[in-house]
């Protein structure tokens, strides 16, 4: 093991800052990362256990026990749910004999549960040694375990036929579909790649920047920050050394346009990171990707080779003298968190993925502290048609306030989940009507993940955009038949106890508080009280330092706003005050250790 | 530019040396501001919250954003009191902090800031977390029960080769701070010490050395955490 | 007018509170000019013979008849008060919560290095005894608590204090050195 284990570390020059990249490979080698691989590493990289225990024990996808030779993870999201994912995780426990987190005697196979994976206009899915399986029914789950008993590779596993466009080629062979709906500027077919490259490269950097500036686009993650001044501040930051980091880390639950932006227009969204890099002075670029796309990593690699061989990557770009930049792939390894743009610098820096103190900002000092610009997948894609077709053009898109489109992912009760390109400024109402939802059906819609809204029918008539409802594209729908605090509101919450990087106080006690009430509440011991507690201890988040954890609230916050009433039905009328304390519960354990019957 | 940054607490028209945190530039003008995960001399984290002031409406920590020209900073602002009153409620009932068994008792950064905020109970409900205490090491005892995650430790307290010797495990609420197997045991009592004075509670301990100050002697006894703040006379220039 | 009513009890506690109370010294005579006691360990009254204006806890619960007392306070008086560490957080008694109760009662009653005469390796089990609760409760996690005086035990000086306010509607003043958590 020991020698495998080097071999890794030597091929990343025993550079800390790559951990991420040597405990994948490990894992990918061994199984998991034992503490023998550990000890090696912090010796090889002069680094104690401890320190490197520290990345390893933060990302969900690494495992330092066997996890079994297939090793499945399930979606807990609340739109696998919806689409029967319950079913599913009972078919596997059952055919396999393990609960979650628990591997077969006989080391076949591990069970686990993980958070929204991307494929929410698929559901239910699952990840399977590193390929993704969806729409799967108890019935498939049946025949995948009989494969697995039978020893079959996973390639081997599907039965169904590969999914649409690029998810068909020989580098993804995947059964995932693109569902791409609505194509719109971003989208559009007839992209040709390297024709911005080519036009860029007679531009002064100065002017790019001028003409991302007008166009008015702001950053897709969600955030909304103006991308020509990020650009701007970053150009203008001292620095010996720029980065261009791609965030291909979408983590909110229903969130999955930057998957099929990867899967069909990878060349779309490297060209826009050669623009950032030369319009900023940068001559690295590095597409931080979430580990549960990594199914795509081998193609995008490809996409970056041909890239390279064709001069559109490399040293001296299309024949502009100094003008280099290359591409690598980062893999994230399961942490919602590091979509957050300075965690998933310190994940890329082979760290835990907690956010920075800002300032200083990223732009001054990101990636190895030296001044570094973060921008969505989207973001990129879009710079490169603002760049073919001018500012101006873009702007003729939205609104005035909210330039261009946006990619929506859509899912939940409509007919067409998928990727939709919009022009920012469609209502809420016209989206309905778009993706096939019976309106009068529809109870509520989640707007922009668990940290967005969930907004009801009343405010249907909102529109998206940054001067209403702004969002990074995430649209659940959620008819009358779900129950909003159980299936929604709790399981986002849950999220958020489970994607707290755990360093502010607040962010990684208070949710857990809140779900404890919230379950209280559930359990009919509720009273007026917890209600407002929820309100007053909800706002302590807001102290926390990232946009996760002053959001961590939000799915309560945001349904007691909206869907109040909800709550005041579950809560007891009559009663000021109840602790929750349940005597008979209380006593159970004791009068079952010493045979006694509880009589209260 | 000049070498001074002008500013406001609350108000008060404040002055101070360009290049600190606000909390420094707080302390020179003798406002208190209160930390926790906070230590002299060691880089700052911002990950306890308590320090939590508004500048300019927005929240921020004080003990990680320099000081800069024409800050309005609100601190004893009640809203910004309840808001630190609350995180010191969230810190005693996320671990189990049994103060009369404590070492550290009397002598405790957070016992103190609790007294300081008339703390009577915690309006969060006791979590009674399981928790080991680690005494495996020769020098130390690690004591997670008291443990606040405050990263004082892990940012102190180093090897010669910039090795960690404690560290964070795992992520959200089951995060814990865990001393390395190896160099723990080879902390040297100089280290050993220095990690115990870090520690703003009893979670590090330096083995067979406890409740050494008689109570009534202890640090935050008689005087309030903040007081020597407060009190230092400040000549206006 | 009569005087208010004054009840006390020692939950899971150690009596360290009540020994606190007697701290008030020569004071104790004043405060029997200003109240009278009901139910409580002081003059050995039972039962609740009336209701009461101010109770006083010691302890949290840790087994089925802290809870009955509790509730019974809590129905008996206006204001309840948790005296000490052990009420407002468990105290000492709540070392064990977070361990399952099998555990400790084996520890205690079969495998621990103490145990010599339980050759029938029996868990005590007689209808008689209080039936341990899952874990040790902070009083306010089970009835509502009005006021909370910290403190292992809280010093004489603090319940004194808070005694007289309550009995005089006046305002609480502590000094800094009365609140004290051990």
């Amino acid at each position: 093991m020991k020698t495998a284990v080097r071999k890794i570390t030597e091929r990343y020059g025993k550079d800390k800052t790559r951990l991420m990249d040597i405990l994948i490979d490990t894992q990918t080698e061994l199984g998991c990362i034992p503490r023998e691989a550990t000890l090696q590493i912090a010796e090889d990289l002069v680094m104690s256990e401890v320190d490197v225990d520290q990345t390893i024990s933060f990302y969900h996808f690494f495992s330092q026990k066997p996890t079994g030779r297939y090793k499945i993870y399930l979606n807990n999201s609340v739109v696998a749910n919806i689409m029967g994912m319950k079913e599913v995780v009972r078919t596997f426990q059952k055919e396999l004999g393990i609960k979650f987190n628990e591997v077969t005697p006989d080391g076949l196979a591990g069970l686990y549960e993980t958070s929204c994976i991307g494929m929410n206009d698929q559901e239910p899915a699952a990840i399977i040694n590193n390929r993704i399986f969806t729409r799967l029914t108890p019935f498939r789950v049946k025949e995948m375990v009989r494969d697995m008993k039978e020893g079959k590779d996973i390639d081997d596993m599907f039965v169904a036929d590969y999914g649409d466009g690029q998810n068909r080629s020989d580098l993804i062979k995947s059964v995932v579909s693109n569902n791409i709906r609505k194509i719109g500027p971003v989208l559009e077919r007839n992209y040709k790649p390297g024709q911005a490259i080519e036009k860029i490269i007679n531009m002064d950097p100065g002017d790019i920047i001028e003409e991302i500036k007008k166009s008015n686009i702001r950053g897709r993650g969600g955030a909304g920050f103006p991308t020509g001044l990020k650009w701007e501040f970053c150009r203008n930051a001292p620095g010996e050394k720029k980065y261009i980091l791609c965030n291909a880390d979408e983590g909110e639950p229903g969130t999955f346009k930057d998957r099929v932006i990867l899967t069909e227009l990878a060349r779309l969204l490297f060209e826009g990171m050669v623009i950032a890099g030369y319009a900023v002075g940068a001559t690295e670029g590095i597409l931080y990707i979430r580990y549960e796309y990594k199914y795509l990593q081998q193609y995008l690699e490809s996409i970056l080779q041909t890239a390279r061989e064709t001069n559109y990557l490399g040293k001296n770009i299309q024949g502009r003298k100094g003008f280099d930049f290359d591409i690598r792939i980062q893999s994230g390894a399961g942490a919602y968190v590091c979509g957050e743009e300075s965690a998933l610098i310190e994940s890329a820096e082979g760290k835990r993925g907690e956010p920075r103190d800002r300032p200083p900002f990223p732009v001054e000092k990101g990636y190895l502290d030296m001044p570094t610009v973060v921008n969505n997948v989207e973001t990129l894609c879009a710079v490169v048609k603002v760049i073919l077709n001018g500012g101006d053009w873009y702007k003729s898109f939205g609104t005035v306030e909210s330039t261009g489109t946006k990619v929506l992912s859509i899912s939940g009760d409509c007919k067409f989940p998928g990727v939709y390109e919009v022009e920012w400024g469609f209502s809420v109402n016209d989206i309905l009507d778009m993706v096939g939802a019976a309106k009068e059906d529809v109870q509520a819609v989640q707007v922009g993940g668990p940290s967005g809204a969930l907004i009801s029918p009343d405010e249907f008539n909102r529109i998206l955009g940054y001067e209403d409802l702004a969002t990074g594209g995430s649209l659940i729908i959620l008819s009358n038949e779900r129950d909003i605090l159980t299936d929604v509101v709790l399981n986002f919450t849950e999220f958020f106890i489970e994607e707290s990087c755990g360093s502010c106080s607040t962010c990684r006690i208070v949710p857990t508080l809140l779900r404890n009430k919230l379950m209280k509440i559930l359990n009919a011991r509720g009273v007026k009280q917890d209600i407002d507690d929820m309100l007053e201890w909800g706002k302590i988040l807001r102290a926390s330092r990232c946009g996760l954890g002053q959001t961590a609230a939000n799915p309560i916050l945001s349904s007691l706003k909206n869907f109040r009433h909800l709550y005041e039905d579950k809560i007891q009328k009559n009663k000021e005050f109840d602790s929750g304390f349940d005597l008979n519960a209380a006593l159970k354990e004791a009068s079952k250790a010493t045979g006694r019957v509880t009589i209260i | 530019m000049s070498q001074f940054v002008r500013f406001t607490i609350d108000g008060t028209e404040c002055m101070a040396a360009r290049g600190q945190y606000i909390v420094d530039a707080a302390r020179e003008n003798g406002i208190y501001i209160p930390t926790l995960c906070n230590y002299p001399g060691v880089k700052p984290k911002g990950s306890c919250r308590i320090c939590t002031v508004r500048v300019n409406g927005r929240l921020m920590t004080a003990c990680t954003t320099p000081i800069a020209d024409g800050m309005a900073i609100e601190n004893e602002i009640h809203d910004i009191v309840e808001l630190r009153k609350s995180i010191v409620e969230l810190l005693f009932v996320e671990g189990n902090h049994f103060c009369p068994g404590c070492e550290k008792s009397g002598n405790c950064e957070l016992q103190a800031l609790a007294y300081r905020f008339k703390i009577m109970v915690p309006r969060f409900p006791f979590q009674f977390p399981l928790r080991k205490i680690d005494a495996s090491h020769p020098k130390i005892i690690k004591e997670q029960n008291r443990c606040i995650l405050c990263k004082r430790c892990i940012r102190a307290i180093r090897d010669e080769k910039g090795r960690s010797i404690f560290a964070y495990r795992r992520r959200s609420n089951r995060v814990e701070v865990v001393v390395d197997p190896k160099l723990g045991k080879q902390l040297t009592d100089e280290l050993a010490q220095k990690a115990m004075d870090v520690c703003p509670v009893g979670s590090i301990l330096v083995k067979e050395k406890g409740f050494i100050t008689p109570i009534g002697s202890r640090k935050y006894d008689h005087e309030a955490i903040g007081s020597d703040i407060e009190n230092v006379q400040i000549t206006k220039i | 007018m009569s005087k208010p009513v004054v009840a006390t009890t020692s939950l899971a506690g150690c009596f360290g509170c009540h020994m606190s109370f007697l701290d008030i010294d020569d004071r104790i005579l004043e405060l029997i000019e200003l109240v009278e006691f009901n139910k409580s360990p002081i003059n050995d009254i039972k039962k609740f013979t009336k209701k009461c204006d101010i109770g006083l806890i010691e302890g949290g619960c840790c087994n089925s008849e802290n809870v009955h007392v509790l509730k019974d306070f809590r129905e008996h008086c206006k204001i309840l008060v948790s005296l000490g560490e052990c009420a407002i957080m468990g105290g000492l008694p709540a070392m064990r919560n977070g361990i399952p109760i099998s555990e400790c009662l084996a520890e205690a009653y079969l495998n621990g290095p103490t145990v010599s005469m339980n050759e029938e390796r029996i868990l005590p089990n007689d209808p008689e005894l209080p039936i341990l609760t899952d874990k040790v409760y902070p009083c306010h996690e089970v009835v509502k608590i009005d006021y909370f005086l910290p403190g292992c035990p809280p010093s004489a000086d603090l319940i004194w204090l808070t005694l007289v306010a309550l009995i005089t509607g006046d305002e609480l003043q502590l000094p800094y050195e009365v609140v004290k958590f051990d």
